[in-house]
């Protein structure tokens, strides 16, 4: 079986398009998850959605986005207030209250799942927590030379433009309001204190997490959003001590896991002489994790290794000084 | 554009505070609780134009509760507090905060110069960013505190009492008149005690109000001018000479140990 271009056009460059753009978003947002220790909150958003999801395509009956959206919404800000609410009234930590509130919504949303699907309707189980990077297809192009054709990129997969739209909103808000997402993520008193609305901004990554989320979830599934929120923002954190290439690097992590998990996903087996290819969702979460693990190993101040050759130094260091002193002594 | 959260359209600027305006801190009947618990009693001061009053009483007392009352970073119950002569969150630009050292998370990515700049913010506003001048005037607080070497250095890799004086250097980069302190001497080495107590007198002498919540009732004496007693209410205010004797400490700390061997004076 060999690789047309025009299949690689119409199957390939659209899922890829997809997944990088969905790490990409993922990958920007995750910084502040990372950086407030709220990691759990995106497990939390994007698991809790499921059921709003699920129940704007049975009202609205299509895939359109926009009922999914709105139901997606609707559901997270449900979870806020029952978090808030058994946080206060079971008087839990909010990480216990978050963990009962999101389990039981997803619990719920998996029983619609079911239920519509006894009922015939076409909502897939397995899309909806793995994603369906796999069925994304771009029609238009015939070979390279549509790459050039305006009317070819017009008829780019809805999939592909809302994640694109969502990708340039979530870096027009954080290029906008880079300074006060700083100040309100390392000193939210001090932020307030200066009549910047701390917990404006606190909800506002919240919301900002499910869009992305919401958004994400068509491509990578319920499940696997996590891992593309928190891995690229965790990797970047450990090569480097400074918030602005944290932000830029998380991007760059997040689009190599997109390319090198989907490269995977869909040569890798044929390479191997395998006959069907891999999910490519979970090869680019694969990827992340990846990638995550060589920063733990290898990150230039905080990695294993890089810590371990700074004792060796100054052992080194502490040694020879002995040496020196001893040699003084008569 | 400037912050002016909560409170549009009203922008106050320098000139029309000036120190002529009255007491630069006045509260009146404040009661602050926490799940129903009184924290603040009927807290009623008056703060002496200029000088340096430290917030004295045992622990739980409200020291840093009253702080943060007074910031609006906590709700009050009833009462009111202001500055200048006009609520407080009306004169956020006069208004300086140093907050607990462990109130943030020391391993995040920025420098000790980010940090310091965060004190610029209430003067950049909205979507611009830090400009050269405001990064200058970082560095030249950094300075102050004796810690412009350290400004490229990523905040984790500092000591807590280096960490402390960048707390520091951020409050004198707001520039203010007016500043809370909460605790800015706990738990720091003898240079950046050094280095405090050289902020807090280069700010007395430049005509500025500093409210300091003070633990070491050794030091209050040599450190500041005036002192502010309390355990829930306000046990006792005033100069230090007059307000800090045995019976009023013994009044304040109740039952309690009085957490220093001599009495002050």
């Amino acid at each position: 079986m060999t690789l047309t271009v025009q299949e690689f056009l119409q199957i390939d460059v659209p899922a890829l398009l997809a997944a990088v753009l969905v790490c990409a978003a993922c990958a920007l947002v995750g910084n502040f998850l990372v950086l407030r220790r709220q990691g759990l909150m995106g497990d939390a958003v994007s698991h809790a959605v499921l059921p709003g999801i699920v129940a704007g395509f049975l009202v609205a009956g299509t895939r359109e986005t926009l009922p999914m959206m709105l139901g997606a919404l609707a559901a997270a800000a449900l979870a806020g207030v029952l978090i808030e609410a058994i946080r206060r009234l079971g008087r839990l930590e909010s990480g216990a209250a978050m963990g009962v509130v999101f389990t039981v919504m997803f619990a719920a949303g998996v029983v619609m799942i079911e239920r519509a699907a006894a009922s015939g309707v076409d909502l897939d189980a397995d899309c909806v927590l793995y994603g369906q990077l796999e069925t994304i297809l771009w029609l238009a192009p015939t070979g390279w030379a549509s790459l050039l054709d305006p009317a070819a990129w017009a008829a780019m997969p809805r999939e592909v433009v809302t994640l694109g739209a969502v990708f340039a909103l979530c870096l027009a808000l954080v290029v906008l309001f880079y300074k006060e997402l700083k100040i309100t993520t390392f000193d939210p008193a001090l932020a307030s204190t200066l009549g910047i609305p701390a917990g404006l901004f606190h909800y506002g990554v919240v919301l900002l997490v499910a869009t992305t989320a919401i958004a994400a979830f068509e491509a990578v599934g319920s499940i696997l959003v996590i891992a593309m929120l928190i891995a690229p923002p965790a990797s970047a954190r450990l090569l480097t001590d400074r918030m602005a290439v944290q932000l830029v690097l998380s991007v760059a992590l997040g689009v190599l896991a997109a390319v090198v998990g989907y490269g995977a996903a869909a040569f890798g087996p044929l390479w191997l002489g395998a006959e069907h290819s891999l999910n490519a969702a979970g090869m680019i979460a694969v990827a992340a994790g990846l990638i995550l693990a060589l920063a733990v190993l290898f990150g230039p101040t905080h990695g294993i290794l890089g810590k371990r050759r700074a004792v060796g130094r100054l052992r080194t260091l502490v040694t020879t000084d002995a040496v020196a002193a001893d040699g003084r002594r008569p | 554009m400037q912050y002016l959260w909560r409170t549009p359209g009203s922008r106050t600027t320098p000139e029309e505070a000036s120190p002529i305006s009255p007491s630069p801190l006045v509260i009146r009947d404040l009661t602050v609780a926490y799940h129903r618990k009184p924290v603040l009693w009927n807290v009623d001061y008056v703060a002496p134009p200029g000088g340096l009053i430290a917030v004295v009483g045992p622990n739980g007392a409200g020291k840093s509760t009253l702080i943060k009352a007074c910031l609006g970073l906590v709700p009050k119950v009833s009462g009111s507090v202001e500055a200048f002569g006009r609520p407080i969150d009306k004169q956020r630009r006069l208004i300086g905060y140093v907050p607990q050292r462990e109130s943030v998370d020391w391993d995040f990515p920025v420098s000790a110069l980010d940090v310091v700049a965060m004190g610029r913010y209430g003067k950049i506003g909205w979507f611009r960013p830090v400009s050269r001048a405001h990064k200058e005037a970082a560095l030249h607080a950094l300075e102050r505190v004796g810690m412009a070497d350290f400004a490229k250095r990523q905040i984790g890799q500092l000591s807590g009492g280096q960490q402390q004086r960048v707390f520091l250097a951020r409050a004198l980069a707001q520039e203010a008149q007016l500043y809370f302190m909460d605790e800015p001497f706990a738990g720091v080495d003898a240079a950046t005690e050094r280095a405090v107590l050289h902020v807090l007198r280069d700010l007395d002498a430049a005509g500025r109000t500093v409210i300091c919540v003070h633990h070491d009732l050794q030091t209050v004496a040599d450190y500041f001018d005036h002192v502010l007693l309390m355990n829930t209410r306000v046990v006792a205010h005033g100069t230090v000479s007059r307000t800090l004797t045995p019976e009023l400490l013994a009044r304040t700390y109740g039952g309690q140990p009085v957490p220093f061997t001599e009495a002050a004076r």
